[in-house]
């Protein structure tokens, strides 16, 4: 069963193709994520733990760098989870089924994250939306955190890692997986208002509020479908 | 303290991933509800592009990372291959540090 799932997975050359190399630029992200962890002093059980247990990229960044500054990590955990209230409106777009039943169901739940989700959303029917999903959260589960644990040895090595330039990594590859939902205008238009507003609230909002804020674009879709409609 | 706020990100955001599809399931979503509510998820993404593209905590990012992602975007808008995508977008970045552009 699960073989000939593996072998049905294989046999969709171009689709695994960019799964695996989604997987290879978290693994990327996951190098700077680690060694940044490192770099500022923490040990490296810290990211190599948050890395499975969180597996959600910018609010283990976010957590490092608030108890970095000062910061208590209660109030690190909080901003974090500002971060990741955005889970809450995947699950809502993700088809039933997708996630499996029973221990399976949890495990799938914790694979939930934004390459995952936006590997699924981009099939066309069940099938192919479950075997993306799992195919690039299972990837993400092995690569997110062996990333984290190469950058933190590696951060006794190579000093000054911002000079690898792998912050650009994170936005980059989220960027390149939402392009082809972007052909849709009217998505188009609700992305770049939701940006919009997420960029101009950041200077004056706690790290998380302003991409929550960005939903509000979605109602430019909703009022042009209504427009349409009347 | 550290392994406290940890354990309280580790189970939040668990718990904000349990509850989508548990929500999901108990109620019936008519199609042009969910058709929206993927592309909720596209303006979230979109709004974390643009946030880790531009800023560093409350503030601009630095020209540096802003255009290395602009050159990453130009390029998957051109529809170069993935892997092409990322690493123009580290090299741009790596390269224009180097050359002193904060």
């Amino acid at each position: 069963m699960v073989v000939r799932s593996i072998q049905r997975t294989l046999q969709r050359g171009a689709l695994d193709r960019d799964i695996a190399l989604a997987c290879l630029a978290v693994w990327l992200f996951g190098l700077s994520y680690g060694a940044a962890a490192v770099a500022s002093g923490f040990p490296l059980w810290l990211p190599a733990a948050a890395s499975l247990l969180v597996i959600a990229g910018s609010s283990e960044l976010l957590f490092i760098g608030v108890v970095a500054a000062g910061g208590s990590p209660i109030a690190a955990a909080l901003a974090g989870l500002l971060v990741n209230a955005r889970h809450l409106p995947y699950g809502l777009a993700l088809p039933d089924g997708v996630l499996g039943r029973g221990w399976r169901r949890l495990l799938g739940t914790h694979l939930m994250n934004d390459e995952s989700v936006v590997f699924a959303l981009a099939r066309p029917d069940l099938e192919r939306r479950r075997a993306a999903y799992w195919a690039c959260g299972l990837g993400v589960l092995v690569a997110w955190p062996g990333g984290a644990v190469l950058g933190g040895l590696l951060a006794s090595v190579v000093r000054d890692t911002s000079a690898l330039g792998l912050d650009s990594v994170f936005p980059a590859v989220i960027l390149a997986l939402i392009f082809p939902a972007l052909h849709d205008r009217k998505t188009l238009l609700a992305a770049l208002c939701g940006a919009g507003i997420a960029v101009a609230t950041t200077p004056f909002l706690p790290a998380g509020v302003p991409v929550l804020l960005a939903l509000a674009g979605v109602s430019v879709t909703a009022a042009q479908r209504a427009w349409s409609r009347g | 303290m550290l392994i406290g706020g940890l354990g309280m990100l580790a189970a939040g955001t668990f718990a904000f991933r349990l509850s989508g599809p548990a929500l999901r399931s108990r109620i019936r979503v008519p199609a042009p509800v969910s058709k929206l509510l993927e592309v909720a998820a596209v303006v979230l993404l979109a709004a974390l592009v643009a946030v880790t593209a531009l800023t560093s905590g409350h503030g601009f990012g630095g020209y540096a990372r802003a255009i290395g992602v602009g050159v990453g975007g130009l390029l998957a808008w051109r529809k170069a291959p993935f892997i092409v995508v990322v690493l123009a977008a580290a090299a741009t970045t790596a390269l224009l540090r180097l050359l002193g552009v904060p």
